[in-house]
Parts: structure tokens; C-alpha cells; sequence
């Protein structure tokens, strides 16, 4: 059994160039995630959550520091590298659900399973995914023809086909009602403590981001440390941060 | 919509390949058997004729007729003098006694043969076209002919009148475009060939079955196989544009589903080959509307022109002008693929 952190992050630095004027997002992270955590990440706009999700996600080359996921040095992976790597490696779960609207839920999972070299359709370990996130039946409908919780819960079994050691969920209750984001978070919280599925999710909301064993902030491109608390400090979150 | 459009605009030059080869196909066709069915066994012209009948000068006088009877094996030899009208259509002067000893004669549908000088026969679907009748007065050549039959179609002239007159008319006394000849022997038609050009070395002797399928081969007309080339130099670029242009949008709209696949680990040669997949899909499906368009437009013909163009289904193109479209579709598809596949991920997902 491996004991390291499978998320290992240090002085990451990423830096987009806007026209001819640089502008620096992420200005030296240090972050490190165990193996089966629920990590929530989270911060103001422009903070940096995001574009450290996409150099965790292999969407997006680090412009300096060092990057080990599952074992690969992301700095060192060629744009086909990091292809790989999202097909097995990560799963995305997004604020827009980002479901293919021509095809149906349970073609949206099988584009997924296809695209990461998968053939387990009778795969006991998603069929319990799928009796979990409970849209067995709904798998024949095209998104328009889903609400906004069952689209995420469907985006969620699309992210998880392929068994990725990480999800990445991108404000998984952004586009969702109070009912049903609750149910979305559950459904993670489920998943991480059944399965042991490792998972890092971005959110503003507190009340979502307590469903997470940890949550880090981030301000300016970096990790705000004195601000990172542990499940059951939950409610100091929001004490601390109305300090700040 | 933007699909069924884009089937359509690649449909088309598919469509006008297909008419094009199957008029020429079928112009071909019909000329081959309108002079196959008179009869005769060996076809004499002047020395210098060319390829196409209607492009031959009256070159080829009239003595000639006498001479190739005296010759051993010859049972019949006709005249006849050859006049372009319409394009591609021709009238041909008969002296109609001496062909009917040749063909048998002709069908008359309505009317009766040729009487007085301006006398005229048209064939069915030539009379059709022109809504002409038995009594009519048809201008041609500056003439007023009086049409005195209308006549069964497949028989070498569509367009028939005294030779005599034609003759004067052309300014070609005593001169005509091709000689009809039947020998006694019909399995000897090559030897017998053979040594009446070897006789006439100043003319062109050929068998029947030499001179149909070598002057009424379109491919053997270089301004056919040009028109051709062209067509289908056109239907290329019409649908490379086509396709092209239609991918590009496809790209466009759909550039937040290609940020989707790509984050699912969607590599550049997946993303190129859905692209060129689609392609070949509306090349594949513009080329079958273009067959069934090219049915059509040979309804439209053969109602329309039924005279002038006679226009055949040639199924042995179909896979040629899907070769063609296939081809075009994906190299149009090329570019808005690369683009594609080129596609930042992160900027493709965040795309409204």
C-alpha cells in the first residue's frame, strides 16, 4: 500500500500570458492530499482554485514548481502525456454539469468509458457508483430531459467510469438548488467514505465545504495556511474567516 | 438544419457529374444504336473525317457509292449527307428508296414518307419536343419544311429529308458524309473491310462495330472528356467549400463539447477523427441525395429535351463521384479538424 500523499504540490506557479502582459495566478501553492481524503478548496474569485484544478487535472501545463499526481510529475508530461493522464487518472465533475447534449445520460458515460479505454460494463464497483448516486433509471434520457441534480449526478458517474484516483469537483452545487446540492454532496460524501474515493472540490459555500475532512483557502494565488481546518472545526471556518 | 443544408449544397455537383456523364453516356448510347439498327456492316467516309459525325465536312463524293457496289462481297451501298442543326443534333439527308432497301424503312407513327423536295420526317421524340405534327411547317435553315411523317425513334436519323435538297442546300452537289455499306457475308465484315480500304486508301473504311464505339465514345471526344474533367473540377471545390465551411461552424458550436471530451482525456487524433468521420458521413449522404437527384434531373431531361439530350443513369459512376465527394468532404474537413483538436481545453469548456 502506498502511503504517500497521492496529490503532492510544491512552490506551484502558474502564469498566463493576457495579450503581452502577464498575469500570474497561481504564485507558489504548497499543498499536499492523502490517499481517500475530500478535500474542499476554498477562496474569493480569481483566488486560483480553478487554475489549480486544472494543473491538478492535466488541463493545463504548471509554469514552474513540482506537480506529482498518482505518482506522475505533471511538469513533466508532454500535452499527450496529460491527456493520458485526464483519461484514467482524474475525473471532472463541473458547475455546468458540461453533460454532451446530443447524447443521452448513459451515452455521456459510455463516451467516457470509451475515451478512457474502459470495457467493464458489468463492473461491480460502478454499479454500486450508480445504485449510490440512484439514476439507473434516468440513463436513457438526454440531459435536457433531466433536472439540474440528476445532470450532476449523471456528470458525476461520467467523471467516476474509469475508477480515477482523484474526482475533481469544480463548484459541484453551483447551478443547484439547496434540496438538491445537498443531495449532490452527500452522494460525495458517500462515495468517499464507501469506496474510498479521493476527492477535491472547490466550492464558496461553507455549509458545502464542511462536508469535506479538510478545507484549505486560497487568496492571490496562494494557500492561505493559517486559515486550513480540519472536519469538525467547520463552524470556527466561519468564524475565522469572518476575521479576515 | 445546417446538416441537411450542407447534404444538399454537396449533393448537388455529385448530381451534375452524374448528368453530365450520363447525357454523354447516353447521347452515346443512343447514336450507337440509332446506326446500328440500319443495318449496314461497313461504314465508309472521307479519308479526312473526324471523330464526331456532325463535325465531318460533306467531303466524300458521290461516285463513290457506284464504285464500292463493283466491289467483290458489297450487296448495298447508301449515301448519306449529315447536317448540324440544334447541337448536339443533326438532319440527315436520305435518298429514301435506296435506304429503305438498306433498313427496311421506316415506322411512320403519323404521316408517310418523304414526297416533295422540303419534305421533312422527325422522329417521336424530337417531334414531341419541338410540338410538331404531321402538316406542320418547321424553320430550319432557313427553310420552310413541311413535315410529312413522324416516325418511329431509334433508326439513324432523328431528323430525315431528301438528300437532294440537303446536298444544295449545304452547297455539296454530288457530295456526302458517310456511306453505309451491307456485304453478303456479314462474318467476313473485318477481311472484307480490309481490302476496300486497301482499294480506297483515300478513305476510311471501318466495321460497324469499329465505327460506333470509336466516334460515338465520348471519351474518344476530347471537348467531352475536357467538360468533364471541368465538371468535376467544380463539384470537388464546391464541396471541399462546402464541407469546409460547414465544419468550421461545427467547430464553433461545438466548442465547448469538444472542452467536454477533451477533459475526459479526448486526445487531438479523437477530436480530428470525429471530425473527419462527420465529413465522410455528409459526403456519404450528400452523394446519395445527388443519385437520387441525378434520377430527377434525368425525369426533367428526358420531359423536357427528350429529344436533344437523351440521358442514361450510369451506375458505374456512383462509386467514382463518391470517391470524388468522400475525398473533397475530408479534405475540407481538415482544417476546422486541426482547429479543433488544437483546442485549449480550459478556453473550449469556458465558451458560451
Amino acid at each position: 500500500m502506498n502511503s504517500a500523499p497521492i496529490i503532492e504540490i510544491r512552490d506551484l506557479r502558474k502564469t498566463y500570458l493576457v495579450g503581452k502582459v502577464q498575469v500570474p495566478a497561481l504564485r507558489g501553492v504548497d499543498l499536499a492530499v492523502e490517499r481517500g481524503e475530500f478535500l474542499s478548496i476554498v477562496g474569493p474569485s480569481g483566488s486560483g482554485k480553478s487554475t489549480l484544478f486544472h494543473i491538478i487535472g492535466g488541463l493545463t501545463p504548471p509554469t514552474s514548481g513540482q506537480v506529482r499526481v498518482a505518482d506522475q510529475d505533471l511538469s513533466a508530461l508532454s500535452d499527450a502525456g496529460r491527456t493520458r493522464m485526464r483519461q484514467r487518472t482524474v475525473g471532472f465533475v463541473f458547475q455546468k454539469f458540461n453533460l454532451l447534449p446530443n447524447l443521452t445520460a448513459g451515452d455521456n458515460i459510455e463516451v467516457a468509458r470509451y475515451i478512457g479505454g474502459g470495457n467493464h460494463k458489468g463492473d461491480p464497483h460502478f454499479a454500486e457508483i450508480l445504485r449510490l448516486l440512484g439514476i439507473a433509471h434516468r440513463l436513457g434520457h438526454k440531459p435536457s430531459a433531466l433536472s439540474g441534480g440528476e445532470q450532476q449526478r449523471i456528470a458525476i458517474a461520467r467523471a467516476l467510469v474509469n475508477q480515477p484516483a482523484i474526482l475533481l469537483a469544480d463548484e459541484p452545487t453551483g447551478n443547484l438548488d439547496t434540496e438538491n446540492s445537498k443531495a449532490v454532496l452527500e452522494i460525495l460524501r458517500s462515495l468517499n467514505e464507501r469506496t474510498g474515493q479521493t476527492i477535491l472540490m472547490i466550492t464558496h459555500n461553507p455549509e458545502a465545504a464542511a462536508y469535506g475532512h479538510r478545507i484549505i483557502h486560497m487568496r492571490d494565488g496562494r494557500v492561505v495556511p493559517e486559515l486550513a481546518v480540519r472536519r469538525g472545526d467547520a463552524e470556527n471556518t466561519e468564524t475565522t474567516e469572518r476575521k479576515t | 438544419m445546417r446538416t441537411l443544408l450542407s447534404v444538399l449544397l454537396i449533393g448537388v455537383p455529385a448530381t451534375l457529374i452524374l448528368s453530365l456523364v450520363g447525357v454523354s453516356q447516353g447521347m452515346s448510347e443512343d447514336a450507337q444504336q440509332r446506326n446500328r439498327s440500319i443495318g449496314a456492316d461497313i461504314v465508309v467516309r472521307a479519308g479526312n473525317a473526324q471523330n464526331v459525325v456532325g463535325f465531318s465536312a460533306s467531303s466524300l463524293p458521290e461516285g463513290y457509292v457506284k464504285a464500292l457496289e463493283q466491289q467483290p462481297h458489297v450487296k448495298l451501298a447508301v449515301g448519306v449527307i449529315v447536317h448540324n442543326i440544334d447541337f448536339p443534333l443533326t438532319m440527315t439527308g436520305v435518298d429514301l428508296s435506296q435506304f429503305n432497301r438498306l433498313t427496311g424503312g421506316f415506322t411512320y407513327l403519323e404521316g408517310g414518307p418523304l414526297r416533295g423536295a422540303y419534305d421533312v420526317l422527325l422522329d417521336q421524340p424530337y417531334a414531341q419536343q419541338h410540338k410538331l405534327h404531321v402538316g406542320d411547317t418547321w424553320l430550319q435553315l432557313n427553310q420552310k419544311w413541311h413535315v410529312a411523317g413522324i416516325i418511329a425513334p431509334g433508326k439513324l436519323a432523328k431528323v430525315a429529308v431528301p438528300k437532294a435538297t440537303l446536298q444544295e442546300l449545304d452547297a455539296a452537289t454530288k457530295m456526302l458524309t458517310t456511306i453505309f455499306v451491307k456485304v453478303d457475308d456479314p462474318a467476313h465484315t473485318t477481311q472484307i473491310a480490309e481490302q476496300l480500304q486497301k482499294t480506297f486508301p483515300n478513305l476510311k473504311v471501318q466495321t460497324m462495330d469499329d465505327y460506333v464505339s470509336i466516334t460515338f465514345n465520348p471519351n474518344n471526344i476530347e471537348s467531352v472528356r475536357v467538360f468533364t474533367r471541368v465538371v468535376i473540377g467544380i463539384g470537388v471545390v464546391i464541396a471541399f467549400a462546402v464541407v469546409c465551411l460547414t465544419m468550421y461552424m461545427a467547430v464553433l458550436q461545438r466548442t465547448r463539447e469538444i472542452g467536454i471530451l477533451k477533459s475526459l482525456g479526448g486526445s487531438k487524433t479523437l477530436i480530428l477523427r470525429i471530425m473527419l468521420t462527420e465529413a465522410a458521413a455528409l459526403g456519404l449522404a450528400g452523394t446519395a441525395f445527388g443519385i437520387g437527384l441525378s434520377f430527377g434531373a434525368r425525369w426533367a431531361i428526358s420531359t423536357f429535351a427528350p429529344a436533344s439530350f437523351p440521358m442514361i443513369i450510369v451506375p458505374l459512376w456512383w462509386p467514382r463521384v463518391l470517391a470524388i465527394t468522400l475525398a473533397a468532404s475530408l479534405v475540407g474537413a481538415l482544417y476546422p479538424g486541426l482547429t479543433a483538436a488544437s483546442h485549449d481545453p480550459i478556453e473550449a469548456l469556458a465558451y458560451e
